[in-house]
């Protein structure tokens, strides 16, 4: 009778093992800001990785049904199959090791989406820090010393920029595509994201949560600017608000 | 179907008081068919309104009405109503040997009450301000909104309850009524397959319903369950709506696939491979699995990070069951005698679109690599494939395979095959290409993309396809349609298949059978030379 448990104890002892792994990976991200993990390249990485396993699990199973469907097709009429009569343990074994493939398959894919996702969601203590108000149609940016900007995010390039943000009536969405992140924004909540512009450029801002009729229209962009030019504009900006708060 | 001898008024009495379980079946798929076209139709409209930058045919505004009624209305309306009406109450008292339902009125009931839902969801282009929600119609949008999100409330109320109407008679009907002999471990994989679905239905449609509720009364009623200025949460809507949803979309799933599996036996004339492990591995593992990986909707939604990595692990495990299951049907294949009649066809077609459908669903369980494709048009091909798709061509496959038995009828075999080669290459034209859309940037449930005009000759070939998809299914409609009017009559076992639903005169008259069978050496996979 005891044998009967021997699957169920080598599937715990199994999630024990993959569990200690985890763990393992979920250390070393205490970062200097030297090291800064590069989103982007872990994602195509990670991406990559996972086209080429489904493609080979699809391909496999798309091959074999087409093998059977040539090779079993009826070749006379009123002809029956010839089913297979499985044994007891071919019955177990055609339960557990597809079940262990694909829980392997899973754990080992889970593990990189872990770890991927650590970095994703951990922000560098050195990050410049940029507040977002998102609202019905637009979003609202504020910078340290309380710098705001509609539709357009100046950011230092080589630096990475934490957004916090909310929403002041429904739920937004703050899509960066170029930094393969978003994050939603609603109202009550604080939510963040993070990306590393690592050079001056342009990128697309994009909403992607439905919100109403211009939802599709509700696009901005995120501008990176070298170190300097960015500390002038914001020291110009500055002189400006505190010019209009004088008035 | 029966004649009109006794002159029209009399032919829709017999239908509209009828408390049959076939008629139900038949009244139910009639309506869901109904919404089948006027989604479609939708997603034509959508589809041109998108394939160039900028308005091409419409506003902003009547274009959100038709993505909030194509998507409300093709799962609400056309899949579930067509698996868990239309099939499973004709099918189930046949396949188990039983006369009719548990409660043939109850029936009756959820049947009237679902083509109330179909009116209702239909006014939706009558009414002033009609709900652009969205069919998972979040809060605070869905309370803001200009449009009657009422209306969506009440829709899906009417149908949850037609719903667990349902549910509770098909259960009581597996569990008691089966025929002498119809012992659970012979049962039909469709039998197996709908009761995991409706256990589903029974313990989630509440919840829906519960969210649905809540919104209308934020909205009409003043209470605050989704404002967060007066002590509300707007995630806890997403919660409770998804909590229903994402078990809604095995709803839809195991009964599709317990279609694929009675198809695949008749056709391949063999044994279900691996029959135990498929049912209590199989379905039983989605039945338990479906209802711990919500999160997964909301990886972006600002819910704390454990529980999305927590939900992370349990929906990459939803593969196990779904494997065995897939490993299951290929395995029927294995030393069959396979004939490739329509229905057959599409339930080939059904295991090479799950296949990609499924696998392009590891990326998006992933939450990392999710954080770029959620809300884009990447997960809208991925579900397309996975459940609109797939769903459709085993609902549209069973129809073909069911159909010489309840329309009494042969369909024109070579308009079968036709309407399912084009239907096959428009729904790989169309939602292919939408997977490069989606992961170039594409959001969803957007009316333009002038800010991605690089993505305009991608749009224009999802269009395209979407044509030849429309065309695809107008064949099949002219093969139906030509069948009811010059089909040949029927014999009552046309495909040679062993199951109990087979035994029956055809059309199955009322009672089913002279007398309910004797199950005691009957086994509706027994096949073998």
């Amino acid at each position: 009778m005891r044998r009967r448990f021997y699957p169920l104890i080598s599937l715990l002892m199994f999630f024990v093992l993959a569990g200690t792994s985890f763990a393992s990976s979920e250390e070393g991200h205490d970062l200097a800001s030297s090291d800064i993990p590069d989103s982007v390249e872990g994602f195509k990485h990670l991406w990559r990785e996972v086209m080429i396993d489904i493609t080979v699990i699809g391909v496999f199973f798309a091959l074999v049904t087409v093998y059977f469907l040539i090779t079993y097709r009826r070749k006379r009429p009123g002809q029956e199959g010839r089913p297979v009569k499985l044994s007891r343990a071919a019955v177990f074994g055609w339960a557990i090791i597809p079940v262990f493939v694909f829980m392997a398959d899973d754990l080992y894919l889970g593990a990189q989406g872990w770890s991927l996702w650590n970095s994703y969601r951990t922000p560098p203590e050195s990050s410049y820090e940029i507040q977002l108000q998102s609202s019905m149609w637009s979003w609202k940016f504020t910078y340290p010393g309380g710098v705001e900007s509609y539709n357009e995010m100046r950011v230092p390039a080589g630096k990475p920029i934490l957004v916090r943000m909310t929403s002041s009536d429904t739920i937004h969405s703050l899509f960066i595509p170029d930094f393969k992140v978003k994050e939603d924004s609603m109202p009550g909540r604080i939510t963040y994201l993070w990306f590393y512009p690592k050079e001056t450029g342009e990128h697309l801002i994009t909403c992607a949560e439905y919100c109403g009729m211009m939802h599709s229209s509700m696009a901005g962009k995120i501008i990176a600017m070298e170190q300097d030019k960015f500390d002038s504009w914001l020291a110009s900006e500055q002189a400006a608000l505190k010019a209009e708060e004088g008035a | 179907m029966s004649g009109s001898k006794g002159g029209v008024g009399k032919f829709l009495k017999e239908w509209i008081f009828t408390i049959d379980h076939k008629r139900v079946g038949i009244l139910y798929l009639i309506g869901s068919l109904a919404a089948f076209a006027v989604a479609g139709l939708m997603a034509m409209l959508i589809r041109v309104e998108l394939s160039s930058v900028g308005p091409t045919i419409t506003d902003p505004n009547t274009y959100n009405v038709w993505l909030y009624f194509h998507g409300a209305a093709m799962i609400l309306g056309f899949q579930i109503p067509a698996l868990t009406g239309f099939f499973a109450n004709w099918l189930i008292p046949l396949q188990i040997g039983a006369r009719d339902v548990a409660f043939p009125r109850l029936n009756a009931l959820s049947l009237w009450l679902f083509w109330m839902g179909i009116i209702l969801a239909l006014l939706t282009f009558v009414v002033p301000n009609p709900p652009d929600i969205m069919w998972t119609a979040y809060p605070p949008y869905s309370i803001l909104s200009p449009g009657n999100t009422a209306f969506y409330s009440f829709t899906v109320l009417i149908m949850g309850f037609a719903s667990i109407a349902g549910g509770v008679n098909l259960i009581t009907t597996i569990i008691y009524m089966r025929a002498p002999g119809m012992r659970w471990g012979k049962l039909n994989m469709f039998v197996w397959c709908t009761l995991g679905a409706f256990i589903l239905q029974l313990i989630f449609v509440p919840i829906l319903g519960t969210a649905v509720t809540m919104i209308s009364m934020d909205k009409y009623l003043g209470t605050t369950f989704f404002s967060p200025t007066h002590g509300g949460d707007v995630l806890l809507y997403q919660n409770l709506f998804w909590f229903y949803s994402h078990p809604a979309v095995y709803v839809i799933l195991l009964p599709v696939l317990g279609i694929i599996f009675d198809i695949v036996a008749t056709f391949a004339r063999n044994r279900i491979f691996n029959y135990k492990v498929a049912v209590y591995g199989g379905i039983g593992g989605i039945t338990l699995v479906s209802g711990e990986v919500w999160v997964h909707h909301l990886y972006a939604s600002g819910m704390p990070n454990w529980i999305r990595v927590g939900m992370m692990m349990s929906t990459l495990l939803i593969s196990v069951p779904v494997g065995l299951c897939v490993l299951s049907i290929i395995g029927t294949l294995y030393r069959g005698a396979i004939e490739f009649k329509t229905p057959m066809l599409y339930a080939v077609g059904f295991i090479f679109l799950f296949l990609i459908g499924g696998l392009t669903g590891i990326p998006l369980a992933l939450n990392s690599l999710d954080l770029y494709i959620h809300d884009t048009h990447f997960i809208v091909a991925h579900f397309h494939y996975v459940m609109a798709v797939a769903g459709t061509f085993s609902i549209v496959g069973g129809i073909y395979y069911f159909w010489p038995k309840f329309t009494g009828k042969m369909y024109n075999e070579t308009l079968g095959k036709l309407g399912f080669v084009v239907t096959f290459i428009g729904v790989n034209i169309t939602f292919f290409s939408m997977f490069f859309v989606g992961f170039a940037g594409m959001p969803r449930r957007y009316f333009d993309y002038a800010q991605m005009p690089q993505l305009e000759s991608g749009h224009r070939l999802v269009t395209f396809g979407a044509f030849i998809l429309a065309v695809g299914f107008l064949i099949t409609l002219v093969s139906w349609l030509h069948s009811l009017f010059a089909g040949k009559p029927a014999p009552d076992n046309p495909w040679g298949s062993k199951s109990l639903e087979w035994t029956t005169s055809t059309p199955p008259g009322p009672g089913n059978w002279a007398e309910v069978p004797d199950c005691e050496n009957f086994d509706p996979y027994g096949y073998g030379e």
